[in-house]
């Protein structure tokens, strides 16, 4: 009977054919793994070398130790942990913020209709087209301005920080909250406007709890952007204590980068570990969102 | 104003009756928005903030409008964001087209009225004309005051920044005068003899009297009153010299005398398109500016093409639902993507560092040879690619890997009956239907790329620097560095006209990849959908 043990020979071949390509896959991913943690794993075995400069470094450390964490902790000049406590503070106000205005406007443009909605979704994608850090000069004179009046809205001010942030909340994050909004059939809302629910009322009890999933998408993309970014804040905050984590570690890398080697990377991993335990614990909620056209900066 | 009931065409969007209560609450809230916005507009007019008044006070009646007329009602739900939209996207545009058309930058920075006010400050000590004696006198805390007699007579007193006064004897503390006229004491004050006078090194620099007729001390026995040096004629726009008679003519915004000395300070002066020629036909900035937007490009299109190929062949690679430890490689794979760009691209700059980095010495114990990835042009671009890559290739991995899953099996079952080969079906039908998919998020990518100032500027700054460049500029600078640099750096001084200009012309070209974008996914076709 030759056929079956054709097929039987056809079928094993197959199978080894796909463990050989498995095997294969397998040990490209390796490499590419290694490509994308050595930097971590680099940084990792920097921070907990005692000799801490850039030079002296080996991926395992002679005698690991927490000496640069101390260190970094303990900087007179470079006051980490303010750092650390002004960056979450400001970019969980900002997320919270920002997703409250986008979440609100985007209702707007997905349920009512009005005159000049269209042009103003098209004018909300355009302007945000312009180049933002170029507005930098304007956003800088008109705070340092400002200020001479109302000295809480001036330079070297979180909250002038904050609104910044916000003015960027009308943004590219609305077209992708009221496509998800479009989603929601409309016959829910008029079922309960017949039974005279308000445009809140039908907001906040109907809509928003469906919108759960990219709510918590944009949270997030407004965090991490607002928390990564350097630029603005760069621009904005003048004093050493002000300064949120990314200019702090900018300026601190500009300052002895070498010898401190070990001391920055203690730091940039303090810095980046929140950011990463998010991401890789939400993955696929964050994915969802970046594959639908959210930005992350 | 009772609630009229819905037009019938317009099915949402008018606000039910709405309880009278609220509707207090946002007028009383209008009213005192719009009373504290009055008490900003005058103190930003008292200070000279006119642009920035003009912003205030546009927003403000658009709020307005759009809390008190009921057509306006939707926008009620984005006032907060339309706000801070104006405030900070919208009027920044509008004051970088301004700034466009401007010389505003080093020694341009105030208005032309707020410079010729300096400079009529400005005095000198005529060498003849009205003269007085003088006669000082000093207290022990180091205050002085002149006693000055006239030609006629006429006795004064002067005190820096008081006016003159002519007191009697007993009146101010003055005490009894001596034969020539002058008092013998003043109360709180010495009388200085000649020899003290003149040798007192404080006394010939202090102006005496309310400013703008100050009297200074010329010479042993003279004082007089300082005249203004400069003389604005306004049908020249000139500044005219009173001690030499030089005239200062008005050229682009500083008074300039005919052997191009210049007047300080100089003022904002519309230079009309000057900014934008200079950046298309001035020689002296051609040559660093063709490279830097040679680069520019070269560096947004290989970026993408790099960090779009390894995505997308990592994609395809784990592109089978029963690959083992498929969910831990996906998330050891994207760990570069969720380290914040600024510490990742720091944490590169360490480990290039050309002579103890880790790559580096990697390199040199493995081949002996180790490129230079700062100071060579090319190893440097190289170089910011790398990184580059590193940083963006899981998210094209993410969003191919989703791309992917959305190809239905029967199109290559089809293919397979064709009796098409792998790569076939590569370039055949994954890779064109891949790009409908992500061909918006690509472009996306692109621009995000061409204004990648973070990267260019952390990495190395815009570095190597080009030799020789009248404004600074680097040979990994893009165009959004480059105008940093011209805007901020001030090494060779700051400069927002030109800075702003070639942000306008920033904004048009990637304004067109994106409205190119927009009509190739039609995202305009969707708003206008009843979706």
């Amino acid at each position: 009977m030759p056929e079956p043990s054709f097929l039987e020979k056809l079928r094993t071949s197959a199978k080894t054919q796909r463990r050989f390509s498995i095997a294969i896959r397998l040990i490209i991913a390796m490499f590419l793994i290694i490509f994308s943690i050595f930097p971590v794993l680099w940084v990792i075995s920097a921070s907990l070398s005692p000799t801490g400069t850039l030079a002296t470094q080996r991926l395992i450390p002679a005698n690991p130790g927490l000496d640069n964490y101390h260190t970094l902790l303990s900087m007179q000049q470079f006051p980490f942990w303010s750092w650390f406590l002004n960056s979450i503070k400001i970019s969980s106000i900002t997320a919270v913020l920002s997703l409250s205005i986008t979440t609100v406007a985007a209702y707007a443009f997905s349920r009512f209709r009005f005159r000049g909605r269209q042009t103003m979704l098209k004018a909300i994608l355009l302007i945000n087209v312009f180049p933002s850090l170029l507005a930098l000069v304007a956003i800088f004179l008109m705070f340092s301005q400002v200020g001479d009046v109302i000295p809480f809205l001036g330079l070297d001010n979180h909250n002038s920080l904050i609104l910044v942030y916000l003015g960027g909340a009308m943004g590219v994050n609305i077209w992708l909250m009221k496509g998800f909004m479009d989603t929601i059939p409309r016959d829910i809302d008029e079922s309960a406007q017949v039974e005279g629910a308000s445009d809140w009322q039908i907001f906040t009890r109907l809509i928003l709890p469906l919108l759960r999933p990219i709510l918590i998408v944009i949270l997030i993309l407004n965090y991490i952007t607002t928390y990564g970014d350097f630029v603005l804040a760069r621009i904005l905050l003048r004093s050493n204590e002000k300064y949120t984590l990314m200019v702090g570690l900018q300026i601190f890398a500009g300052a002895q980068f070498q010898q401190r080697w070990g001391v920055f990377a203690a730091g940039a991993l303090m810095g980046a570990l929140p950011i990463m335990i998010i991401y890789l614990a939400l993955q696929d909620q964050i994915v969802g969102g970046l594959t639908r056209g959210a930005v992350k900066g | 104003m009772t609630s009229t009931p819905a037009p019938p065409a317009v099915k949402r969007g008018t606000p039910f009756q709405l309880p009278a209560l609220p509707r207090l609450i946002r007028f009383a809230l209008l009213i005192a928005l719009d009373v504290a916005v009055f008490w900003l507009l005058n103190r930003l007019a008292s200070l000279g903030y006119y642009p920035l008044m003009a912003a205030v006070l546009i927003i403000t009646l658009f709020v307005n409008f759009v809390l008190i007329r009921r057509e306006a009602y939707p926008l009620r739900w984005m006032l907060i964001g339309l706000i801070m939209m104006g405030l900070f996207t919208i009027y920044p545009i509008i004051f970088t087209v301004w700034v466009a058309f401007t010389n505003y930058g080093e020694g341009h920075l105030i208005t032309k009225k707020q410079a010729i006010d300096q400079i009529l400050d400005l005095t000198y000590l005529p060498s003849s004309g009205k003269a007085y004696s003088w006669t000082a006198f000093r207290s022990d805390e180091g205050d002085y005051a002149l006693w000055l007699i006239d030609a006629e007579g006429n006795a004064y007193l002067a005190k820096p920044d008081e006016p003159l006064s002519q007191p009697q004897p007993g009146e101010m503390g003055v005490g009894p005068l001596d034969a020539r006229g002058i008092p013998e004491s003043i109360e709180g004050y010495r009388r200085l003899n000649q020899i003290q006078a003149a040798t007192d090194r404080n006394l010939k620099n202090i102006k005496f009297g309310e400013e703008g007729k100050t009297i200074q001390i010329r010479s042993p026995s003279e004082a007089a009153e300082l005249l203004p040096l400069y003389v604005y004629d306004p049908d020249l726009d000139a500044m005219i010299n009173q001690e030499t008679g030089v005239v200062y003519k008005n050229l682009r915004g500083t008074f300039t005398s005919p052997d191009g000395e210049a007047l300080r300070p100089g003022f904002i002066e519309y230079v009309k398109f000057d900014n934008f020629r200079d950046f298309f036909i001035s020689p002296a900035l051609r040559g660093p500016l063709l490279r830097v937007v040679l680069w520019n490009f070269a560096f947004a299109f290989f970026s993408l093409l790099l960090n779009f190929s390894l995505g997308l062949f990592i994609a395809i690679l784990f592109n089978d639902p029963d690959f083992p430890f498929k969910k831990l490689i996906r998330s050891l794979l994207i760990i570069p993507y969720t380290v914040p760009a600024l510490i990742t691209i720091l944490i590169w700059r360490g480990m290039l560092n050309p002579d103890i980095g880790v790559i580096s010495r990697l390199l040199y114990n493995t081949i002996g040879w180790s490129p230079q990835w700062f100071t060579d042009p090319w190893w440097a671009k190289i170089a910011i690619l790398l990184v580059n890559l590193w940083l963006s290739y899981p998210y094209f991995m993410l969003i191919c890997s989703g791309a992917l899953q959305s190809i239905s099996e029967e199109i290559y079952a089809a293919a397979e009956v064709d009796g098409a080969n792998p790569w076939q079906k590569f370039w055949r039908i994954t890779l064109p239907l891949l790009l409908v998919a992500v061909g918006p998020l690509l472009i996306a990518s692109f621009t995000f790329n061409f204004n990648n100032f973070n990267l260019i500027y952390l990495f190395n700054a815009g570095g190597p620097p080009m030799a020789g460049t009248p404004t600074p500029a680097g040979h990994t600078d893009i165009l959004i560095s480059y105008v940093y640099n011209l805007a901020f750096s001030g090494s060779r001084g700051v400069n927002y006209g030109f800075a702003s200009a070639i942000t306008i012309i920033i904004f048009f070209i990637v304004g067109s990849i994106t409205l190119f974008q927009f009509r190739y996914t039609r995202m305009w076709e969707e708003v206008g959908e009843n979706a």
